[in-house]
């Protein structure tokens, strides 16, 4: 007994000390370092004040365009990725299955910076519009707006919305369908009262991932949105790393993490109601 | 008129209980009245299943009356799971039609036929409660029947079943058994014209099986609704069913009840299925009927009836059942030596070896052992049976 516990320590040592290191440590510095003041040449000069997070309103913007941004953003995946999964799990016969599934990952394997360099030639004047305009349908603006950092949104994080809602399609006994069926239920009821609520862990665990993602995105919103579509992670590399107020950098931070732990908190409650109480699907 | 009480039946079905029961019973007095001409419930006419170059079922044909309990009886693979899903809805046949008390079913989808289904393992859905699953069926209907008319069914439905009280239960927090009652209210309490049953009973264990099995019986001589049943265990069937349709490689073997499968096998394949038996193969000497004879190893001659008649010449096999042969000490019949012995209680079941015919089982009853004294694996014995009681049986 005393040497398996030990054991069980000695295995999770490694995890232990890099969440110690590198997560448990730097929140409490970024929660030290949010009370207190700029040094005269940025950083950090100790202090106990509240002015930083009474200055939390100077980066209203950033906080909208994410608040605005990600949840948007959210079921724009969610809106594209149901029928995507739902078509890969249910329908796609098995050797065309595997094949859509590899398609859905490969853009993965590029780097994200490269993607959105596609997408902003795609988006910028020489791309879209100008087709649209050779056409006839008008010269939109579209690169440097909400609509373009949508775009890349739901590009760069559909994979991470598909997965999870086709692994709960995939693992769904179809004979509950057939059941569903023989009781008297033609199949688009069968799909709202079997289907779907047995695909809600696949959906929030989908929106869970893609939102936390969102609000902390700071490269999409800085190419596509070119400085003009403002996230709380640009703001935060701007505090931190251009104007050097670390304090006030430190603040931003603290908000965000506060509006994520409220978000997670609203997602298991959801969820243990769908699952009726039960704890095994909560997460996957 | 049957039909007609069946029409009324559906109309009235949301009605209360007291109501349906009148109905139920004005059916059980009509059943017998329009037994000699009754048509059947269901029907399978030439039909086909084939999944490219498989065939699941081929040419299957049977009338099914209503009222009955009738078994598909056979090993996996034999096609009993297409035909039960043919009726169902699930799957439609390649060839042939299937019937639905008189009227063809064949591109009529399963949410629109009078027919219910208990599934194999299960299939409750887990996000219901035990209520809802069986709520389910009747929540469906169009017009939608009133809360309490379905919350009063339900509760009928899980008294039916002895589960009262557990309609607030999660799925999960039943035991298999009482999953097995779930599935089955779920599917009576939308009153089918026939109840489907795919293999309910195979993830129970052996005591709670039988219990199950009579329990299910017993429902349904009270609903009088017609149970269709599919099955691998031969027990199951024989114990159960009015009907037995026995099936191998997609076909249908032999239709008939428990006793004639039993008493009259049409094939080899049926007797060894059927209950237990020894097989003596040789070559019909004399094909007549009920008067023919088997030349068996090392000149043995087998009289018995060839239920089926077989050619002079061909080979075949004489099949006798162990409770059809005696053991004893007196030198009567054939010398056979002991090689093993199995005490079941009332009787004990003696495997003894010949020197021509090979090893072959015996049944001795408590009585018969006391009159003889017991055996002892090695002892010398004679075996005998009544001349003529084999069943002359083609090979298949």
């Amino acid at each position: 007994m005393q040497r398996q516990g030990l054991r069980t320590w000695l295995f999770l040592a490694p995890a232990g000390a890099w969440f110690l290191c590198m997560l448990v440590l730097p929140l409490i510095v970024v929660f030290v370092f949010a009370f207190g003041e700029r040094g005269a040449a940025g950083g950090y000069v100790p202090a106990f004040t509240f002015e930083n997070f009474a200055n939390l309103g100077a980066r209203w913007t950033a906080f909208q365009n994410t608040m605005v941004l990600a949840p948007v953003g959210t079921l724009a995946c969610l809106l594209i990725a149901y029928p995507l999964a739902y078509f890969l799990a249910l329908r796609a016969s098995s050797r065309w299955r595997t094949l859509l599934l590899i398609l859905v990952i490969v853009p993965f394997w590029t780097s994200i910076l490269i993607r959105s360099y596609a997408w902003i030639y795609l988006l910028g004047g020489q791309g879209i519009p100008s087709l649209l305009n050779a056409l006839g349908l008008g010269n939109p603006r579209l690169i440097n707006t909400p609509f373009a950092v949508l775009i890349g949104i739901v590009y760069g994080y559909l994979p991470l919305m598909v997965f999870p809602i086709y692994v709960a399609l995939e693992r769904l006994d179809k004979r509950l369908l057939e059941a569903s069926s023989d009781l008297g239920s033609p199949p688009w009821r069968s799909f709202l009262q079997v289907t779907l609520p047995l695909s809600m862990p696949g959906v929030a665990t989908g929106c869970m991932l893609v939102f936390i993602l969102l609000m902390g995105e700071f490269l999409i919103p800085a190419m596509l949105g070119g400085g003009k579509v403002f996230f709380i992670g640009n703001a935060l590399v701007d505090l931190f790393l251009q104007s050097r107020n670390w304090p006030f950098g430190a603040a931003v931070a603290v908000a965000l993490v506060v509006v994520m732990l409220v978000t997670v908190a609203a997602y298991l409650r959801f969820t243990r109601r769908w699952a009726g109480g039960r704890d095994d699907v909560s997460l996957m | 008129m049957q039909f007609v009480v069946y029409t009324l039946n559906g109309v009235f079905s949301t009605l209360n209980y007291k109501s349906r029961h009148i109905l139920r019973v004005m059916e059980s007095n009509l059943k017998s009245a329009t037994e000699a001409k009754a048509t059947p419930i269901a029907e399978l006419r030439d039909a086909s299943k084939h999944y490219g170059a498989v065939v699941a079922a081929q040419g299957l044909n049977l009338s099914i009356r209503p009222g009955e309990f009738l078994s598909f009886l056979g090993p996996s693979g034999c096609g009993k799971t297409t035909a039960l899903r043919m009726l169902a809805g699930f799957e439609a046949p390649t060839s042939g039609e299937i019937l639905l008390d008189g009227q063809r079913v064949n591109d009529v989808p399963p949410h629109q036929r009078p027919v219910n289904m208990v599934f194999q393992h299960y299939a409750l859905f887990p996000h219901l409660t035990v209520a809802q699953n069986i709520a389910y069926g009747l929540r469906q209907r169009r017009p939608r029947p009133a809360a309490a008319e379905i919350a009063r069914a339900v509760d009928q439905a899980l008294e039916t079943v002895r589960l009262p009280g557990f309609g607030p239960r999660r799925i999960w927090e039943m035991s298999g058994g009482q999953q097995q009652r779930v599935a089955l209210a779920r599917a009576i309490v939308n009153q089918p014209k026939i109840l489907l049953l795919d293999e309910p009973m195979a993830a129970l264990d052996k005591k709670l099986r039988r219990d199950m099995q009579i329990e299910l019986q017993t429902l349904q001589r009270s609903l009088g609704i017609t149970f269709i049943l599919v099955t691998h265990d031969q027990e199951e069937a024989l114990s159960m069913s009015d009907r037995i349709c026995i099936m191998r490689g997609g076909r249908i073997v032999q239709v008939g009840s428990p006793r004639d499968l039993y008493d009259r096998p049409a094939s080899r394949y049926v007797a060894d299925f059927v209950g237990k038996s020894n097989f003596f193969p040789g070559q019909v000497a004399t094909s007549s009927g009920e008067g023919t004879v088997l030349a068996a190893a090392g000149g043995h001659r087998i009289a018995g009836t060839a239920p089926v008649e077989i050619a002079a010449g061909r080979t075949a096999s004489a099949s006798l059942r162990p409770e059809q042969i005696a053991l004893h000490r007196k030198a009567d019949g054939l010398p056979v030596t002991v090689v093993n012995r199995i005490f079941l209680g009332e009787h004990t079941e003696y495997l003894v070896r010949h020197a021509d015919l090979g090893e072959f089982l015996v049944l001795v009853s408590r009585q018969a052992e006391a009159a003889e004294g017991g055996f002892d694996p090695g002892d010398s014995a004679h075996a005998s049976w009544a001349d003529g009681a084999a069943l002359i049986l083609a090979d298949d």
